[in-house]
């Protein structure tokens, strides 16, 4: 059997954003780590492959700093790593970036592909089931619970409002994988030392961009403040105070 | 402008996220009679309020969900209506679908849409803090909207032409069942107040201070999803889209950033107290105050203070 799990590196979410020179937001002094929902996905394959003794590739694309992040997906288990290497991967559309991944699949036979629900920074939701429809294969989205048997997959989608559907599928699929699937692991020392010996391949994104871009960023900005409330701020004694004097002002829940 | 909307159809119930796909396509200039809806329903219960057409699949047939299905028959009818929009609401079932109609019609798809200027759909990006424009290079463009960005301004009104649409069943994704989250214990939605602990707690120990807080304003602790899916705070008390939607007259955000999700479930709140190291966080847009601290240091010493009341 072979897996294959696609993951993004994203900046941390607390950070500062400034917009950038080229149009997106600026890539300088940004934080960067495994999309969140990808680490989900990262870490369902590795228990499919525990399972199976699957043979499980992680791919990922972007400049070369992406490789810190995918030294991560191979230190948690991962056999293998594809990096497709691209330095304008961020302006490149979610049909294009799907497009590159299946190019990259297409001939690869993977049974099962895991991907993120969404990412972090875009959250447009579209890649893991654009690569499906692309490569033909079978998808489910937004899984919150994920078996395997008898080469066919069960999950739990997560609906609104609570409520989940459960769903079969037969091989080859894609999911992608909900915040809250599994536990992700952390990197054991032992296993960050095995990943440095793993193998961890380049392609030039130009081998697989045959796709022309569907859609255009025209601007990004900041949102403007809706919020109009009160900041407070300085020592938290002070804080506490001031808080508290408003509350008796504004509400009755201290009445 | 020609639009094609794609209502929803969830455990025999018609949702009223289709008035908003109403109120979006109206914004964008559709008439009435350019406006056609597709849903899998049942044909002998409550159908959409609009005028145009309604292609009705009988969810009997073609299930609730069965993307390749769904699919397969939008594609049928887009090729008949050739709108320039599809239109679906930004959820379990939209976002599952837009993407396979989007590459079967290399179409551009434009996620989450929460504002049109200029004739330009926006959304937002990294949780808020940004929002981006974009346009299509393309005829044609599948958007998906935000729950709750568009409304209608009054209810929705109308008779749709019904067209039967179906097709022999097919599709290899096969839906089992729902099952709802495990009710019983505290009840949320009824506290008056709300102090919701975020992933700013940083540990599951940290829970108790927000808690603490919950207990001396007499009302309930909440959580935001990471924290639930850390397993640091029962399902029951996670607040936001795949949790509670609450409205107390007070709720206490404790390092709660605001992702989307979280705010529609405490946007109604009467009166929202932030506090949160992040001055720029976008819990800042619905908050009446925002405490620029770190929890830690906070909670314990206003709790305090409110004990001594």
């Amino acid at each position: 059997m072979k897996l294959l799990v696609c993951i993004k590196q994203v900046p941390d979410m607390e950070s500062k954003f400034k917009i950038g020179a080229d149009g997106w937001y600026d890539r300088q002094d940004l934080a960067w780590r495994m999309n969140e929902y990808d680490e989900y996905g990262v870490e369902q394959a590795v228990q499919v492959k525990e399972q199976t003794g699957a043979d499980l590739t992680v791919l990922c694309i972007g400049p070369e700093q992406v490789k810190e992040t995918m030294k991560k997906a191979l230190a948690m288990g991962c056999d293998r790593g594809v990096h497709i290497a691209d330095d304008k991967s961020h302006l490149k559309d979610s049909y294009e970036i799907a497009s590159i991944i299946a190019e990259f699949a297409r001939d690869k036979n993977f049974d099962l592909i895991f991907a993120g629900m969404q990412s972090q920074d875009r959250g447009s939701a579209q890649v893991g089931v654009m690569v499906a429809e692309l490569l033909g294969l079978a998808a489910v989205t937004t899984v919150v619970d994920f078996a395997y048997a008898d080469g066919k997959v069960t999950v739990k989608r997560e609906l609104e409002g609570g409520v989940k559907a459960t769903v079969e599928v037969g091989l080859p699929a894609l999911v992608t994988c909900q915040l809250g699937l599994n536990t992700p692991r952390y990197p054991t020392l032992p296993n960050i030392m095995k990943a440095k010996k793993k193998e961890l391949l380049s392609v030039p994104v130009a081998d697989l961009h045959m796709a022309a871009r569907l859609q255009e960023t025209v601007k990004i900005e900041f949102p403007e403040k809706k919020g109009g409330g009160i900041f407070l701020e300085g020592e938290v004694e002070s804080i506490a105070d001031r808080l508290i004097g408003i509350l008796k002002a504004k509400t009755a829940v201290l009445a | 402008m020609k639009i094609l909307l794609v209502a929803e159809y969830r455990q025999g119930k018609l949702l009223d996220s289709y008035t908003e796909l109403l109120a979006f396509a109206g914004l964008m200039g559709a008439e009435s009679g350019m406006v056609a809806m597709f849903i899998a329903a049942e044909a002998a219960g409550p159908l959409p309020k609009f005028n145009g057409r309604l292609y009705l699949a009988e969810v009997s047939q073609v299930g609730e969900y069965n993307p390749e299905m769904h699919k397969q028959l939008l594609l049928d009818v887009v090729a008949k209506e050739q709108p320039e929009m599809i239109v679906l609401a930004h959820s379990s079932y939209g976002w599952d679908l837009a993407p396979r109609l989007a590459v079967a019609l290399r179409a551009a798809q434009i996620s989450e849409v929460v504002a049109v200027e200029d004739g330009l759909l926006v959304a937002p990006m990294c949780n808020g803090k940004l929002r981006r424009t974009m346009k299509s290079r393309g005829k044609m463009t599948v958007a998906t909207l935000q729950a709750g960005a568009f409304s209608l301004s009054g209810e929705a009104a109308g008779v749709p032409t019904v067209v039967a649409v179906g097709g022999a069943t097919s599709g290899k994704v096969k839906l089992l069942g729902y099952e709802s989250a495990q009710q019983g214990g505290v009840d949320l939605t009824k506290a008056e107040v709300i102090v919701s602990a975020g992933r700013g707690v940083g540990k599951p120990e940290n829970v108790a201070m927000v808690a603490n807080l919950a207990k001396v304003l007499r009302g309930e602790y909440g959580a935001s999803r990471p924290v639930v899916d850390a397993l640091w705070v029962d399902h029951n008390r996670q607040v936001g889209t795949t949790g509670l939607t609450v409205a107390p007259k007070l709720y206490v955000a404790c390092g709660i950033s605001g992702a989307v999700q979280h705010l529609a479930g405490m946007k109604k709140s009467e009166f929202v107290v932030a506090i949160n190291t992040d001055r720029d966080a976008p819990i800042g847009d619905v908050a009446d105050v925002f405490a620029v601290a770190d929890l830690k240091q906070l909670l314990p010493v206003l709790t305090e203070k409110l004990q001594a009341l």
